[in-house]
């Protein structure tokens, strides 16, 4: 009996007339949870009674707090007939079980029916009083905080990040049961309601207990899903990162000790210093405290889950290898080896390359299709030198072994955290992605209660009776991903995240993430004792930056290791052996350190780095595609959907290349490929912000080439369109500021002997014609370059060709000229920071928009379908710069778009994005200000250069050669790498194109050597960000209260969040049949939007909130019947609710950290 | 191949003034995109005219959503649904209630009913005002009268406070009520030449010095019902056209007040017991309820037309008012001095104000 739960109704407003006689309402509430009920008097004959109720008292476990609602029932009393039902709110306790959160709930929350929508108000009071429980083997998880956010949240700092939590809980969806038939909708919507509430809180309680297995206190970037399978049931699943957060307070002044990365950086120098209640008053207050303190030593964190560590041995060794099996015929008994579900196995093959689409049917069936690195490890075939080169490069393997051991012991080395504490991400390898294409089957007589073990039939295993799990589904498809990554030299996934799409019995489970090299500095508590032995293994490598890093570790690590912050361009560096590549790539040089490799392109799922180098500005890339599918049942339908996937991903791919370089731009960060199906079509659209990344190569443009060069008209036409590209590019280098990149950079060999300590006069010193040099400097690193090969294809960068002869590629051509340029004054991304703007003003509007596009003719073409598809999303896009006009200069920031196909001939599409404003007038000084901080940047890496000059000549003496070598391998065996052509003549021929293309582009999986980060590379962003914070504190005065502001960011700009109050997840139904006396389908959805927000907000009010972070619109599933005059909308929202203060309200200044004050200062006269 | 959806709702609801002021004038979503696409924010910003209609629609919706709220804009503040900043919520609410001169003149003094309403359509042809524009209005005045008519206190604070309007719109309303309760006639073709401000201010004079109110604030419909027994005591003014001694002294001293300062002497002195007898006239008549709804009319036929005639300027008037009242309380044998003050300071407020040249 641990916990008390006390609920008070105090008052209700505006409630509707329920009495038509008397024009008033008798209304009285029943409160309920589990299975006690309370009730207040009625409150006879108004429309705002006040019944000031006693306190309701409910004495539960807790662990029915976790799972259960409060369930608050409004009702009309009728002395003759039934009472009627006004409406119901659902109060999740959660956020009072945690200490740290909120302690009451108190406040006006909407009244809501799913038939009526909002119907007045209630005014209630809820508290908790928890008992300690010192159960071990307790159920409850109480205490353990989730955040939606996916970083570390901004007053904790991460003591230790213990990795992948998953879970996922399976019901009968309510609606296909058959009491259905005789229930009321009203009934059956809140029956859907409440269970999907409670199976969420259950999936929380039983993440909460892995977490707390785990050692950890909390889960950050948790991600819940719903998947609506119809007939086949209810599934609830959510992923997160487990982390142990220690809340900052005063003492702990370093500011990059939590250095929340997603934010802007200038915050954050300011905020760390602030104050928090210091640990000790949570403490107190709260009784779970102590049970956790018990938990956490009780476990030793680096014996880890043990569900997790059982298979990593194996995995370690055998992993690598079933990347690249798919193409090699030797490949299903090595397949078979590293397979965990041996039977399953054989079928279930990565990609198989577009070439053998000639492979039997259920082959294909089963295959997962894994994006990229499939199709070029396909393409390149290149499996078996592969496998072998995993053994060369011994510093770097030795290096990652020990890297990786933190990570190996877990069965995911999974994160969904997409943007880490300083020095935690090391080298970014790339996306890694996987689908899988499943038919959902009836759950067999289903046993009520025992959520997990519905047995699902998977359609095609070999016996049909063998049962299989969603949890065995994702299982698959999660191996995949590790082992994707691990073909990238990568031992772990960030920004990972999951997701489903569902039409009639068939599904696709789409997984995608980046492969990553972290630093195991967060990993386990031996961390420390890791980091001596990594940075002793280093030693040899990286000279005396690193040696230092380590002097100092010992004091500074518990602070938060702001030593070891990695340089702008260490993330991009290749994380495996350039000899071994899995795939062909051009590398080349990083252009900040010359010294080591960076891919030409870069593709990922997390935000950007804060301390990246960029140039210029950011801009959201798009690319969507449309395909018809024949109308299937059953297997036919998924076989076909299964032969549609590669090579709609294909297509998005090259869209997004693109439209990259149409950008000048080389990185995509925040990818998301979001595969929708439906009866008769399949649609496809990734988003994700086109970046300049200063490490990495410029970009060359696009060369259109005919192919029947006689033709005069035809050379005219081709002419003017490469005229429109060029055009198209240099338009919008300008607009994102993208020009060459500024570098300053010396000589290397110069300046080989001279050490650290002359950083500060490199700093001082004036830096004439930065342009000029870099181009001398690149010249010299070119004709320095031994390795001819890789001149050469520097050299056809350039060339990247679309050659055009038919129809087809005409339309790609023009689909890549007609995205519309953002309207002057607008930029967009669909990441937390827009690169390039920092000064945001406290303007925020966050919006949700939907729209429904009918296709009325039946024969579309793909072509036709495209641009439909593509004009939808372009129309909508202009039509929110359009709304927000009055917000300019302005930026739109997580542009997220969901798709999804509700019927037939109905295309849906949905964004949730916020725009924020910026000042315009210091920009300029902004841009000044971030020339400068190129400057900045470019002596501390110079500098950096400076420190290891043995790593540079190790590299130049030793790997050249066999680098060489490798790359003479590669061109040799595919003679036609370089054929600038791409053939899109027959389908055939258009597969082995793609190859063509995807060696030429070399894009997306991208390796760097592991490498610890300079401790002074760190500093760069700090000037900056203090004086950004500064403007920020003067432009701010004042502000409206009772406000709730929401944000899909987990930031507000010029505010600093003072407290975590928890997690908001709340699902609605809404159902109406007068659809046209509402509106129509647009008012019916417009008014159940705004009533959805108006929960939040209430929500996020009583819980002493003014905003909603992170905030998100996960599941909008939209289905009408006019003829009926019907439609029923079903809406998933979720997000963290925080209190923030202005940060002009704050008024101490935050204690600056020894070195950011020395660069600021430095900074200083350097301007 | 069509749009079937298309919603966008903001945490902070957004709304165009512009387009806001079109959706109060009653026109339809096509033609408010076409009298946007005339207004040139199609070349401001890059758009559409498939983006502004999409937008004119959406807005449209988020206008009739917050409707229901602003005929009772006491609980936009604290409703839940849409979150506007105040200074929006005031503006929603000021241009809600604003409505249109050429429409009221047509409405005022008439009984708010639905027969009336029914009318509106007449209203609406002839002042090309769209019929909505014309419902909407009508159906604020309605509301407003409503509301207030069982309320104690001043009907301008009662108006403010219950529909948070600002001032000066909050005395146009109470003057509309008070028109509407005592029914005054505005529409003949000779007050067609007065405008609603003048009536307003009129009416304005009325409530403050004539009605109970001006007596006695705490009692219910004080502004809206004339104070009876000051209505009463007004017959007992007669005397001054009644006692023939008493008038030739009132028109004596009067025109030694006015001799050499007007052009219009001669005029006046001839016209003088016919402008006295106009005016006690209407003051003695005021009892009647019939005569108090031709209160304007009989201004205008008995003291403003005759002036006219004789080419008074206001001046004129300003100054025969001035002194005409003044002298009447130099007469030895005239008693009523408060009733003839409080009737006089209004008529010639009311006379000056509806006096145009």
């Amino acid at each position: 009996m641990p916990g008390k739960l006390k609920a008070k109704i105090v008052a209700g407003r505006h409630l509707p007339v329920m009495d038509r006689a008397s024009d008033l309402t008798d209304a009285f509430v029943e409160v309920k949870f589990g299975n006690t009920t309370f009730k207040t008097d009625v409150y006879p004959k108004s429309l705002n009674p006040q019944w000031n109720s006693e306190w309701f008292k409910f004495e539960v476990d807790d662990e029915d707090l976790q799972d259960e609602p409060l369930q608050i029932t409004v009702l009309d009393h009728d002395t003759y007939s039934a009472n009627d039902a006004i409406g119901k709110v659902y109060i999740d306790i959660d956020p009072l079980l945690s200490s740290e959160a909120a302690t009451v709930i108190s406040g006006w929350f909407p009244i809501y029916d799913t038939i009526h929508g909002i119907r007045g108000e209630i005014n209630v009071l809820v508290k908790v009083d928890l008992f300690n429980d010192l159960n071990r083997f307790r159920q409850s998880s109480c205490g353990v905080k989730f955040f939606c956010t996916t970083s570390i949240p901004r007053c904790y700092r991460a003591v230790m990040v213990h990795g992948f939590v998953e879970e996922l809980v399976v019901n009968e969806d309510p609606e296909y049961q058959w009491i259905d038939r005789i229930r009321t909708p009203r009934a059956s919507n809140e029956a859907r309601q409440r269970l999907i509430s409670l199976m969420s809180g259950e999936l929380q309680r039983k993440i909460g207990l892995k977490v707390l297995e785990m050692g950890g206190n909390a889960v950050v970037g948790y991600l819940q899903c719903f998947d609506l399978e119809g007939e086949s049931g209810l599934v609830v699943r959510a992923i997160g990162t487990a982390c142990t957060l220690d809340k900052i307070s005063n003492t702990y002044a370093p500011a990059s000790a939590i250095n929340p990365c997603n934010s802007s950086p200038s915050k954050d120098t300011k905020e760390a210093g602030f104050g928090e209640e210091a640990p000790g008053v949570p403490l107190s207050s709260g009784p779970p405290t102590p049970l956790r303190a018990q938990t956490f030593s009780s476990f030793s964190p680096s014996k880890s889950y043990s569900r997790q560590s059982s298979s990593s041995d194996t995995e370690l060794s055998l992993t690598p290898k079933t990347a690249r099996i798919c193409l090699s015929p030797s490949s299903p008994t090595l397949q078979s080896k590293s397979s965990p579900i041996p039977t399953t196995k054989a079928l279930r093959s990565t990609t198989p390359p577009p070439l053998h689409v000639s492979q039997s049917d259920t082959a294909m069936l089963r295959k997962s299709v894994s994006f990229s690195e499939d199709l070029l490890l396909a393409a390149s075939g290149m499996g078996s030198g592969g496998s072998a080169g995993k053994e060369a490069g011994p510093l770097k393997a030795l290096l990652r072994q020990q890297t990786q051991s933190a990570l190996e012991q877990r069965e995911f080395p999974f994160f969904t955290l997409t943007s880490f504490p300083a020095g935690f991400l090391l080298h970014v390898g790339g996306v890694v992605s996987a689908r899988s294409v499943k038919l959902l089957d009836r759950i067999h007589n289903p046993a009520l209660g025992n959520t997990r073990s519905y047995k699902l039939l998977d359609w095609n295993s070999f016996t049909a009776d063998e049962p299989e799990t969603r949890d065995a589904w994702w299982e698959e498809i999660r191996q995949e991903i590790k082992s994707h990554a691990k073909a990238l030299g990568c031992h772990a996934v960030v920004g990972y995240s999951e997701s489903t799409s569902i039409c009639e019995e068939v599904c696709i489970l789409s997984a995608s993430g980046t492969a990553a090299v972290l630093s195991s500095r967060f990993m386990q508590d031996g961390a420390l004792d890791m980091d001596h032995r990594l940075s002793r293994q280093q030693a040899p490598v990286f000279t005396s930056g690193t040696e230092k890093g380590e002097g100092d570790m010992g004091s500074s690590a518990s602070l938060g290791f702001e030593d070891l912050a990695p340089p702008g361009c260490g993330f991009c560096h290749i994380p495996y052996d350039e000899l071994n590549m899995p795939f062909p790539a051009q590398l080349t040089y990083c252009h900040c350190c010359r010294r080591f490799k960076v891919p030409d392109v870069l593709f990922t799922t997390i935000d950007l780095p804060t301390e990246a180098n960029v140039t210029g500005k950011g801009c959201l890339i798009q690319a969507r595609l449309c395909r018809t599918k024949k109308k299937a049942q059953g297997e036919g339908n998924a076989t076909a959907i299964s032969n549609l996937l590669p090579f709609l991903e294909y297509e998005l791919h090259t869209q997004l290349m693109n439209k990259l370089k149409l950008r000048s731009m080389n990185a995509l960060f925040g990818l998301r490929i979001q595969i929708s199906i439906g009866e008769n079509m399949l649609l496809g659209l990734a988003s994700a912000t086109g970046v300049y990344l200063t490490p990495l190569p410029s970009p060359g443009g696009i060369q259109i080439a005919g192919k029947t060069p006689s033709d005069i008209t035809y050379e005219q036409h081709i002419s003017n369109m490469q005229k429109k590209i060029n055009d198209t590019i240099a338009k919008n280098k300008e607009l994102y500021e993208v020009n060459p990149p500024k570098l300053f950079t010396l000589d290397p060999e110069a300046f080989r002997c001279i050490n650290t300590e002359l950083v500060e006069e490199v700093i001082g010193s004036p830096i004439p014609e930065p342009r000029q040099r870099s181009r001398l400097f690149r010249s010299h690193s070119e004709s320095s370059d031994e390795v001819s090969e890789l001149d050469l294809s520097h050299g056809k960068k350039d060339a990247f060709v679309l050659e055009i002869d038919d129809t087809d590629a005409v339309e790609d051509i023009h689909s890549l000229l007609t995205d519309a340029p953002t309207p002057p004054g607008f930029y967009s991304c669909n990441t937390e920071i827009m690169p390039g703007i920092y000064n945001w003003t406290s303007a925020l509007q966050m919006f949700t928009s939907v729209r429904v596009f009918r296709l009325s003719n039946v024969n579309l073409t793909n072509q036709g379908l495209n641009k439909v598809f593509n004009d939808l999303c372009e129309n909508l896009l202009k039509s929110l710069y359009f709304k927000l006009r009055s917000m300019v200069p302005c930026c739109l920031c997580h542009l997220n778009f969901t798709v999804a196909v509700p019927e037939d001939e109905l295309i849906q599409v949905a964004v949730t994005a916020v725009a924020m404003s910026f000042d315009k007038e210091q920009t300029l000084e902004n841009g000044r200000q971030s020339c400068d901080k190129t400057l900045m940047k470019a002596i501390t890496e110079n500098e950096e250069q400076l420190q290891f000059p043995l790593e540079l000549t190790a590299e130049s003496s030793s790997n050249p050669l066999s680098s060489a070598k490798g790359l003479s391998e590669v061109s040799g065996a595919l003679p036609s790498a370089r054929a600038p052509s791409v053939d899109y003549s027959s389908f055939t021929d258009r597969c082995s194109s793609w190859i063509e293309q995807l060696r030429l582009k070399a894009h997306t999986i991208r390796r760097g050597s592991i490498k610890t980060m300079s401790s002074l590379e760190k500093a760069s962003p700090l000037p900056e960000g203090r004086s950004r914070s500064l403007r920020s504190n003067r432009s701010y005065a004042g502000g409206s209260v009772a406000v709730v502001k929401m944000t899909p960011l987990s930031f507000i700009p010029g505010t600093k969040i003072i407290k975590y109050l928890g997690i908001i997840n709340m699902f609605f139904i809404r159902e109406t049949t007068s659809l046209r006396e509402e509106g129509g389908v647009s008012g019916f959805l417009h008014s159940f939007i705004a009533e959805v927000f108006a929960m939040v907000r209430a929500h996020v009010a009583a819980l002493g909130g003014n905003a909603v972070v992170s905030y998100s619109m996960k599941e909008c599933v939209f289905m009408e019947n006019p003829n009926k005059n019907q439609a029923q909308c079903l809406i998933n929202v979720s997000g963290d609710a925080v209190i923030f203060v202005r940060e002009s309200e704050l008024e101490a200044t935050p204690p600056q950290p020894q070195s950011a004050s020395t660069q600021t200062s430095s900074s200083g006269e350097g301007t | 191949m069509s749009v079937e959806l298309d919603v966008f709702v903001g945490n902070t609801t957004i709304m165009d003034k512009e387009v806001y002021q079109l959706w109060l004038n009653g026109y339809t979503v096509n033609d408010a995109v076409k009298v946007r696409i005339e207004g040139g924010v199609m070349e401001e910003c890059e758009a559409s005219a498939e983006v502004l209609l999409s937008d004119t629609m959406d807005q449209f919706r988020t206008f009739q959503m917050c409707e229901r709220l602003l005929q009772n804009p006491a609980k936009l503040a604290n409703q839940l649904l849409f979150q506007i900043p105040p200074d929006r919520q005031a503006m929603l609410i000021e241009r809600y209630y604003a409505f249109d001169d050429a429409f009221v003149r047509e409405v005022l003094g008439k009984k708010l009913s639905k027969g009336t309403k029914k009318d509106l359509d007449d209203v609406s042809a002839k002042t090309g005002i769209t019929l909505k524009s014309c419902r909407r209005q009508f159906d604020n005045f309605k509301r407003v009268f409503k509301v207030v008519e069982e309320l104690k206190g001043p009907l301008v604070e009662n108006i403010k406070q219950h529909f948070l309007l600002p001032d000066q719109l909050a005395r146009d309303y109470a003057a509309i009520v008070f028109f509407a309760n005592n029914r005054f006639e505005t529409g003949k073709k000779k007050l067609q030449y007065l405008t609603f401000q003048d009536f307003a201010f009129c009416a304005g004079q009325l409530i403050n010095y004539w009605t109970v109110g001006a007596v006695d604030n705490m009692v219910e419909d004080m502004d809206v019902d004339l104070d009876k027994e000051f209505l009463q005591d007004l017959k007992d003014l007669k005397i001054l056209i009644t006692d023939k001694d008493l008038l030739d002294q009132h028109k004596s001293l009067v025109c030694v007040a006015l001799r050499g300062k007007t052009k219009v002497f001669n005029e006046m002195e001839a016209n003088f017991k016919n402008l006295s007898r106009g005016l006690v006239n209407i003051a003695a008549k005021l009892t009647n309820t019939k005569d108090v709804r031709d209160f304007f009319i009989d201004l205008v036929e008995k003291f403003i037309e005759p002036c006219k005639s004789d080419k008074w300027t206001s001046t004129d008037v300003n100054l025969y008012l001035t002194h005409y009242t003044n002298s009447a309380h130099i007469l030895d044998t005239f008693k009523h001095q408060t009733v003839w003050t409080r009737y006089m300071g209004v008529i010639k407020s009311c006379i000056l104000r509806m006096y145009h040249e």
